[in-house]
């Protein structure tokens, strides 16, 4: 074997048939799936693909995992889920409102929000509504307790769909984006429109604060162990330690995959300090945290786009990925 | 992305009832063969005749820096950002603004959100104004002040319902708080779609000239807390050593008073002539092509805002001489 042949898994990568903008690509059970943003979910069994258009013709806005199946958002307001078998049932009908952010969360719940309106759907349907303060919009589960929280203009909102208590509020002046709940449920760390992280620890509502980034940071990824997280929007992939007490404060982060482009997705493997990260130049490496070897999964291609979503299978064995350009493939490790 | 690649974007303003939503509707229905994807306020006029239209909730964010004038449509870049997943659907952008919207924190998304600046450009702000109420407007309604004093194409609607004096005073209006913009005169806002779109009125190189239609001495006596605008020309050269710190330091430190200034300057030995354009406190200046042989080197500017003091503006530019 030639040098170059074990540094590269390009080989073992797979070109799925994607065609349009991929929004979502992720795993549902063992079927690699591919959410569009024309409208359509292809569902991929035994290298058959098979097309679907959950919004009947209505492009997709965002998409995420919900156990075995595919959530989807799509411009006619309507969350649908999609499994395996082709099978669609409607979620919530927000009545042709966009719907800017969606996670799946413990015992069958999901939440949404549109605009100011955050929605909260418990395993057996009941839809639970608060309207934040400003428009929302980055969502996420804690990992205990029926509880979310809610990423908004100056700060982030901490709300239990099931009590009729006030949300509870972490300040922090500025326009909250994404946002990511530790794997411990300890820290809330949100990205910002002015390229910065903000974090919270909730025992005592500490404020921690991540600069440093040329452009916003839109992924983030948890480590398996819950110790690392892992952001774009640099050109290196930046993975702040959370393993202490305080998390990253005082710390320098680790950096890794450092390439002459930006970094748009990240996603850490479900059961090893393994990085995979994307580029903007639609680029993908595998990144060992332990001694920083790097593996080539994807060279960029001129015209592919960005690297827009990344997913790993639940046993680390595959990795889906799509590009702003339609391009999309299936890495299975050797 | 090239200029020419991003998506323009038509930012449509006017009070209540002066036409907007006419003139959007047939800007829409022309046989142009173009495709726009439309954002409205999601409370806003109906019957909108488009396939693409998208409910905005017009959220005005306030930038970290702290300062008042350096705010961005939070929405607008929610919105933009997913409509930009979807490649040839569209070929331009508009975005219409309910009738008490001030004009710059639209415009400014354009220039402060990275992203957005990376796939979209504003072509243009347009105000559709009422002929027979501004001037009632005006005295109730500090944001049809803003929206006019912003604009870079005016529409002077409903011109059928005044007498030709009322117009001429309506007109004086207008040009005394905005003497730059192109000025179009129209009933039921019928204007040839090249008067409203295609403008580059953000472009530094198509910012040729700075002629105000109507600069008779006058009509820009103003209350101090008024909006106004204010011209200066230049004859001979100016020093880039004094003039940008000057501008520089004038934007940043008056920006919250000052809506849009636009200049195209002579500057010593240099054959080139610089142009700036800016909204509040973002400034936008380069050297364009070189000055023409029939062409006088003298250097020009428009400054609109409120409490702007041509005293003192006058002074330090004069004091920017070479
Ligand atoms: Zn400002």
């Amino acid at each position: 074997m030639t040098t170059q042949a074990q540094t590269s898994l390009t080989q073992n990568v797979t070109a799925l048939d994607g065609g349009d903008h991929v929004i979502t690509a992720a795993f549902i059970g063992a079927h690699p799936v591919l959410a569009l943003a024309d409208g359509c979910v292809k569902i991929i069994t035994d290298g058959q693909t098979k097309s679907l258009a959950p919004h009947t013709g209505a492009p997709v806005l965002l998409g995420c995992v919900a156990g075995d199946t595919l959530l989807t958002g799509g411009e006619d307001g309507k969350i649908i889920a999609t499994s395996a078998d082709g099978s669609l049932t409607e979620l919530a009908d927000n009545k042709g409102r966009w719907v800017d952010a969606l996670v799946a969360g413990p015992a069958q719940s999901i939440a949404w929000s549109c605009g100011k309106s955050v929605f909260c759907r418990d395993g057996k349907g009941q839809i639970r509504t608060w309207d934040a303060p400003s428009s929302v919009r980055g969502l996420g589960f804690l990992p205990k307790g029926y509880r979310l929280a809610i990423a908004h203009y100056n700060g982030a909102s901490l709300w239990f769909p099931n009590s009729e208590a006030k949300p509870e509020s972490l300040d922090w002046k500025g326009s909250h984006l994404d946002l990511t709940v530790s794997p411990d449920g300890r820290f809330i760390v949100t990205s910002m429109q002015e390229n910065t992280l903000h974090g919270w620890r909730l025992a005592d509502k500490k404020d921690m604060r991540m600069s440093g980034y040329p452009s916003k940071v839109r992924s983030l990824s948890w480590s398996h162990d819950g110790q690392w997280l892992a952001t774009s929007g640099a050109e290196a992939a930046v993975i702040w330690p959370f393993k202490d007490k305080d998390g990253p404060m005082g710390k320098p982060p680790r950096e890794c995959g450092v390439r002459p482009a930006k970094i748009t997705q990240v996603a850490f493997h479900p059961k090893s300090l393994v990085l995979a990260i994307g580029y903007e130049d639609n680029c993908i490496l595998l990144c060992r945290l332990t001694d920083a070897a790097e593996l080539l999964v994807r060279r960029p291609v001129d015209g592919a786009g960005s690297i827009t979503s990344m997913a790993w299978d639940g046993a680390g064995k595959r990795l889906i990925f799509g590009t702003s350009e339609g391009q999309a493939g299936l890495l299975t490790l050797p | 992305m090239s200029a020419e690649d991003k998506i323009p974007v038509t930012v449509l303003t006017g009070y209540l009832g002066a036409g907007k939503t006419t003139l959007l509707n047939r800007i829409l229905t022309e046989p142009h063969g173009k495709k726009f994807a439309v954002v409205v306020n999601e409370f806003g006029e109906v019957g909108i005749d488009n396939d693409l239209v998208v409910g905005a909730d017009e959220e005005v964010f306030e930038m970290n820096n702290g300062c008042i004038c350096c705010t961005v449509r939070g929405d607008l870049i929610r919105i933009i950002e997913s409509l930009m997943k979807r490649k040839g659907r569209f070929d331009a952008i508009i975005v219409e603004t309910t009738g008490l919207a001030d004009p710059a924190p639209v415009a400014q998304t354009f220039f402060v959100d990275q992203d957005v600046a990376e796939k979209t450009r504003l072509d243009a702000v347009v105000t559709v104004v009422d002929a027979k109420w501004l001037s009632e407007r005006l005295k109730d309604a500090p944001e049809a002040r803003n929206q006019i004093a912003f604009a870079d194409v005016l529409i002077l609607n409903k011109t059928d319902l005044v007498t030709e004096a009322e117009l001429a005073a309506v007109e004086a209006l207008i040009r005394g708080i905005n003497p730059y913009a192109k000025l179009h005169k129209t009933q039921r806002s019928a204007v040839p779609l090249d008067a409203v779109l295609g403008r580059n009125a953000f472009d530094l190189d198509r910012i040729l000239d700075i002629e105000p239609d109507f600069l008779e001495p006058g009509h820009h006596h103003h209350h101090s807390d008024e909006i106004g605008s204010i011209a200066i020309t230049v004859e001979g050269d100016i020093n880039p050593e004094k003039f940008m710190p000057w501008i520089n330091e004038f934007t940043q430190v008056r920006g919250p008073d000052l809506l849009r200034c636009k200049g195209i300057l002579a500057f010593k030995n240099e054959p080139r002539r610089f142009v700036f354009q800016g909204v509040h406190m973002i400034l936008d200046g380069d050297l364009q092509r070189d000055w023409r042989e029939d062409e006088t080197r003298q250097s020009k500017m428009v400054f609109i805002g409120r409490k702007l003091n041509r005293q003192e503006i006058e002074a330090a530019v004069e004091a920017c001489r070479a």
